[in-house]
């Protein structure tokens, strides 16, 4: 690792006054701490948030949980208010990362093979930072890309929670990021498909099956249906033909699965 | 360098620390603490696991300032007072859950948090649990055997498949 400071911060304000220039905000570090030992960034300061205790904890308010940024995957796991959500958060990575890694450090890495973008654009949560609140529609932008300005910070994501959901991963297993991962959220409104992993656009909304389950949900709705394989990424793991296919099965084991 | 402090296995200790400075190399280089081991220092093996503030974590995906207050346990805590190996230990020694050793402290730690949590886990749990510790010899197998046996369960029908 190139050299740097940690500076820890208590509050959401003084994180960001400590943010500008070559700095980066460190949360989890799961993924931030390998990218500074491959010298693939080198800021001059880390901003921690760990210590930032306004982006810690979850809570349940009017059947919208909210999710401090700093709140790790195990908490998630373990709270049970939103099983689909908790049982999404208990199969990633490995127990020790899963104390570690934040859902806010995903959700503005936005890999595109995490896990909780998937989340959050099928449930319609709403991203919160410093400064704003923004749609999950509106917030991812593409792989590593978000709506995030330079500076800002995820402090929580809000998420209604739906009548039924389930997320299907196909774990990529020397990783256990997402091969392909499907979240299906149904509510009153209608439902959501979020798809991971696949595509070199990141995570997205795959809208022919959300209107067939709307108006059928059950897994026979998409049997009609076809993924298209442009765009899907190609890498040693998987074909772009095989990622789609994935695609049409892990969205119906998801329906199927869904309570 | 900025100071830090923490208890370490119920001592509390201090230290000199660069920014990037990994909470493994402020156990191993500055406090001597070797017993975790450093394998893939890419957070995938889990040689590193120790304990910050009771939960297993990966001590070189971790900085050493953010360890700033906290209760951390390494290997080196694990023996019972007297010296003797505690029913973790002892179960890996029995069961021969280890060849080289290097794995073995992470395994432990690994298993110390697990039973903590889950004090009579099933072999498909434990062997969820262990996804994140990677060991190139023993095959797993006696290393399952040897944790449900630390969890007071029978193994007499676990083979070594």
């Amino acid at each position: 690792m190139y050299t740097f400071d940690i500076e820890r911060p208590a509050t959401i304000a003084e994180a960001v006054n400590a943010l500008g220039g070559e700095t980066m905000p460190l949360s989890g570090g799961q993924t931030l701490i390998p990218t500074l030992k491959a010298r693939l960034a080198s800021p001059d300061k880390l901003v921690s948030l760990a210590g930032v205790s306004e982006m810690q904890g979850i809570s349940l308010d009017g059947g919208i949980l909210t999710i401090g940024g700093t709140t790790v995957h195990a908490d998630v796991a373990t709270n049970g208010s939103y099983p689909a959500l908790s049982q999404l958060a208990a199969n990633i990575g490995d127990p020790a990362v899963r104390n570690r890694g934040t859902i806010g450090g995903s959700i503005a890495n936005n890999d595109p093979a995490a896990c909780y973008p998937a989340a959050a654009l099928a449930s319609g949560a709403t991203i919160v930072t410093n400064t704003r609140e923004i749609a999950a529609d509106d917030y991812f932008l593409g792989m590593f890309d978000t709506a995030l300005e330079e500076g800002e910070i995820v402090t929580a994501v809000k998420f209604p929670i739906p009548e039924k959901a389930n997320y299907q991963k196909f774990v990529q297993p020397a990783s256990r990021f997402a091969l392909v991962g499907v979240f299906v959220a149904k509510t009153s409104d209608g439902v959501r498909v979020a798809v991971t992993g696949a595509s070199n656009e990141g995570v997205h909304r795959w809208n022919a099956a959300e209107d067939a389950l709307a108006a059928d949900f059950s897994a026979a709705a998409l049997e009609g249906l076809t993924v298209s394989s442009d765009d899907m990424i190609s890498d040693l793991h998987g074909s772009p033909e095989y990622r789609a296919h994935l695609v049409k099965v892990m969205t119906a084991r998801a329906v199927s699965a869904a309570s | 360098m900025t100071k830090v402090t923490m208890t370490i296995n119920g001592k509390s200790v201090a230290g000199e620390i660069e920014g990037n400075t990994l909470l493994s190399a402020f156990l191993r280089d500055d406090q001597r603490l070797t017993g975790t081991h450093v394998g893939c220092d890419t957070s995938q093996c889990g040689a590193c696991v120790v304990h910050v503030n009771g939960r297993p974590v990966k001590s070189c995906t971790m900085f050493a300032a953010e360890a700033e207050g906290a209760q951390v346990s390494t290997i080196e805590g694990q023996a019972n007072a007297d010296g003797s190996l505690n029913v973790i230990q002892q179960a890996f020694q029995d069961h021969h859950g280890l060849q080289c050793g290097f794995c073995t402290p992470g395994m432990v730690m690994t298993t110390a948090a697990l039973l903590k949590d889950n004090p009579k886990p099933t072999v498909d749990e434990v062997r969820e649990h262990l996804e994140g510790n990677i060991c190139r010899c023993t095959g797993y197998h006696n290393i399952v055997k040897a944790i449900m046996a630390a969890s007071g369960q029978d193994v007499s029908a676990i083979a070594a498949e």
